[in-house]
């Protein structure tokens, strides 16, 4: 039952990236490029997005599990720590330079051609090595 | 052109209501670099089939949509060094960030959560910085 509404959950995400134009790059590059031929869609990409997750953590407020009885996430951190900003930039210049982020490299799989497994290939080298520099920058911080 | 909007508010919807349904049902958080990265890293690896699930469901529907929407093109770069080097940064930024445009953005600024808000305003100004700096600086994409 997790299996087939994760599949559900997975394909609705595939099909709105599909269907908003979000697997293509010069849509994703127009919307960063301010100083081009700017390109708004993604903001509207987004805000469509918005308004059935906020809905969806207002139902999680007056029950205590999912339906299928796993806890709720926990109510998230507010700390603006390095490794967030430091990892959100390093993301940012990746997606401006490519127009790719995580999801639509995997929703683009079946038609994106030989160039994105190149990034998807990177990509996972990338995730590969990113908890040994996230253990580095927590030993960076001086202890208190 | 003038309708790309309306398509991408009608995909955002569905994007919203897949990660509706994962929190509402599964108890998970949406978020694609953490669905990933938990399977490339091992973190994950207790709940690999559910991961798995979601991933095919991401990219089985494309397939099937395709059709009605005839030829689609990424226009993804022939410049396999730009490719390389930008999966390197989404792949570590994301992982460092703990959250992508799925788990910051959608799922994080909808929670009213701080860190979903500075990552997403940090990500878009960094890619709009890039973009100026690549394209029209550097005249590399």
């Amino acid at each position: 039952m997790r299996n087939l509404f994760a599949f559900l959950a997975g394909g609705l995400f595939g099909a709105g990236l599909f269907v908003s134009g979000m697997t293509d790059t010069t849509k994703v590059q127009g919307w960063l490029d301010v100083f081009g031929d700017w390109d708004p869609t993604l903001a509207f990409v987004m805000g469509g997005a918005l308004i059935p997750m906020a809905i969806a953590w207002q139902i999680t407020r007056r029950h205590v599990t999912s339906v299928l009885g796993t806890a709720f996430p926990p109510t998230p951190s507010t700390e603006i720590d390095r490794k967030l900003i430091t990892g959100s930039i390093l993301f940012g210049i990746g997606w401006g330079l490519a127009g790719l982020c995580p999801g639509p490299s995997i929703a683009a799989i079946s038609y994106g051609g030989p160039g994105l497994f190149v990034f998807l290939a990177a990509m996972i080298g990338g995730m590969l090595v990113a908890p040994a520099l996230r253990s580095r920058m927590d030993r960076a911080v001086p202890a208190e | 052109m003038e309708q790309d909007w309306i398509w991408g508010l009608v995909g955002g919807l569905l994007i919203g209501t897949g990660g509706a349904t994962y929190l509402l049902v599964n108890g998970r958080i949406m978020g694609a670099s953490g669905i990933i990265g938990g399977l490339v890293d091992g973190s994950g690896l207790s709940t690999k089939w559910e991961r798995l699930s979601f991933l095919l469901g991401v990219m089985l529907l494309p397939v099937l949509l395709m059709p009605l929407y005839g030829s689609v093109d990424t226009h993804i770069t022939d410049n396999w060094v730009v490719l390389a080097a930008a999966g390197l940064l989404v792949g570590i930024g994301t992982r460092l960030a703990n959250g992508c445009t799925s788990g910051h953005g959608v799922c994080g600024m909808s929670r009213l959560s701080l860190r979903g808000f500075a990552a997403t305003g940090l990500y878009i100004f960094a890619g709009g910085i890039g973009v100026v700096l690549f394209r029209h600086l550097l005249g590399v994409i």
